[in-house]
């Protein structure tokens, strides 16, 4: 009965729901204002604004690594401001995140690290073993299961983040200037590789600034100006 | 084809990062506080146990003396008070210090070929006491006093209360650099260990957002840093009891000599009993239970400020 209120409750709300979401760092002016926006399920989109515009803080808002000042997120069903913190890392783990600087471990191999999700999750590496090994290859990095990243290229290390993000099938995958250190080349290649997660059932939400990458796919668009939302698409 | 398949996987790495300069540094100083702390409670230990010896050894002894006077035989009266003192109960023996012995007493401060008749010098009884049953010293004194005016007895009791007082306040004293010693080793632990998490902040930030729980992250952490404080706390408590027996052992192979004479009248023969080695394991057990309480409680803290503090656009 629960279960099927819960799922009434996402179809109607998506993934995610802000609503008149507004945030202010001290007393300083809102960096966001009223913005009200929602994710549907296996949606794709990007978060696009001019520097400084609250892209980064926006995504907080959306990994739960910020509050907002007044407004409310619904998270998969569940208001964010009446959550319990022990409730936060069920809701994280539906959630991947691709961060700007990518956050890998440094002492950890490849694997390792796009293995951390589940070894949190208690699994043995045997059971997935296959997984993280295929999901490297699909970024191309299968044969570099046993390299550290500080000798990895940007690009390298950039796959090896989104790859951690999608380890264990979030159903939402959010990722901070995912591009933002690599060529163009890897740039469409990373897009690529969003784009067939994306097909296989993710949600997922790019915040970006690159037009050029944008114009590459049609997709809805958020766009972000003034501390303002508008969402197209 | 997979990269599983060409790549064999090395042992999988500790969550934590294992070797670095912060967890060295804290092993380092744990293992300096440890030996001070551990050396603190021996000393301790060896002062409470030397001042139950000496209040002990002097309780064992009284003495009865008997000054001289004109026209008084004080060969009999000698004889008489070792007579009365040896009859009473709780006495286990009562000697008369001899004219030869007196003179032996006497030589450092009035030379030798001293003639005692020439000189008012009072001689002595010494009393051996059960300090099991003592005697009735109060009977005792008056049969004595009664029998020889000349005599008083002197049952140490001024001097056992001096050396009672001296034996507590020294044991206190010790109790007290004891006391201080802890806290600067708890202090120690606690901010050593928060210094080296300082440095694993971003591994905490890294799994707090993959979904780990709080509880999961604390072990990974707690495993690790009591391995640290446990290296540091037993290097410094394997040390400690190095310099213990080698104290030991100096001392029992040089106690002819005047100094460690007088050193072994105040300390015994340095030899450290059971509760310094007691103490010693306790040490290790405290400071083991604190580095894995404060990495809790710092792991737990990082925690609630990513979510709490750094979450709240106010602060």
């Amino acid at each position: 009965m629960l279960a099927q209120a819960q799922k009434a409750i996402r179809e109607r709300c998506g993934l995610i729901r802000f609503d008149n979401v507004g945030l202010r760092y001290g007393l300083e002016p809102e960096v966001l204002s009223d913005v009200s926006f929602h994710i549907p399920a296996q949606s794709f989109q990007f978060l696009t604004g001019p520097s400084g515009a609250g892209k980064t803080s926006l995504l907080r808002l959306l990994f739960m690594s910020l509050r907002p000042t007044r407004g409310q997120i619904t998270l998969f069903g569940k208001d964010v401001l009446s959550l319990d913190r022990h409730e936060m890392p069920m809701l994280r783990r539906r959630i991947g995140v691709v961060f700007q600087d990518f956050r890998l471990l440094s002492h950890m191999t490849i694997f390792e690290n796009v293995a951390l999700p589940l070894r949190v999750r208690g699994k043995e590496v045997a059971s997935y073993r296959r997984d993280v090994s295929e999901l490297l290859d699909w970024v191309g990095l299968g044969d570099k299961l046993n390299a550290l990243p500080p000798v990895l290229s940007g690009g390298e290390k950039q796959r090896v983040a989104i790859a951690r993000a999608l380890i264990d099938q979030p159903e939402i995958l959010l990722a901070d200037e995912p591009t933002g250190n690599v060529d163009p080349p890897m740039a469409r290649r990373l897009l690529r590789l969003f784009i067939e997660l994306n097909r296989s059932g993710t949600a997922v939400v790019i915040a970006t600034h690159d037009l050029g990458l944008m114009e590459q796919v049609d997709a809805r668009r958020m766009i972000l100006s003034n501390g303002h939302l508008d969402v197209f698409g | 084809m997979s990269g599983q398949d060409t790549q064999p996987l090395p042992p999988a790495s500790p969550i934590v990062p294992p070797g670095n300069i912060a967890g060295q540094a804290m092993a380092l100083v744990v293992a300096i506080m440890s030996f001070l702390a551990c050396l603190t409670v021996g000393g301790v230990s060896l002062v409470g146990q030397s001042a139950a010896t000496w209040q002990s050894q002097i309780s064992r002894e009284a003495t009865v003396q008997i000054r001289p006077a004109r026209d008084f035989d004080i060969e009999t009266a000698l004889a008489e008070a070792q007579a009365i003192a040896a009859d009473y109960d709780g006495v286990r023996s009562a000697r008369i210090i001899d004219r030869e012995e007196t003179l032996g007493l006497l030589e450092p401060w009035l030379g030798s070929g001293l003639g005692l008749d020439e000189l008012p010098v009072p001689r002595l009884v010494v009393i051996t006491i059960d300090e099991t049953a003592p005697p009735d010293f109060a009977g005792m004194r008056a049969a004595i006093t009664e029998a020889v005016p000349n005599a008083t007895l002197d049952d140490h009791r001024a001097w056992v209360g001096r050396l009672v007082a001296m034996a507590r306040t020294t044991t206190l004293a010790g109790l007290a650099v004891l006391a201080l010693v802890m806290v600067a080793l708890v202090m120690t632990v606690v901010f050593a260990t928060r210094g080296a998490l300082a440095g694993n902040h971003d591994v905490i930030e890294v799994l707090h957002f993959v979904g780990a729980r709080a509880g999961f992250i604390a072990r990974q952490f707690e495993r690790r840093f009591l391995i640290i404080g446990l290296q540091g706390a037993a290097a410094g408590g394997l040390a400690a009891v190095a310099v213990f027996l080698v104290t030991g052992f100096w001392a029992s192979r040089n106690l002819t000599s005047a100094e460690t004479e007088q050193l072994s009248a105040f300390f015994g023969d340095f030899s450290m009993g059971a509760v310094a080695y007691v103490g010693v394991g306790l040490v290790v057990v405290l400071v083991g239970t604190l580095t894995m309480v404060t990495t809790r409680v710092t792991v737990l803290r990082v925690l609630y400020e990513i979510d709490e503090k750094r979450a709240d656009p106010s602060l």
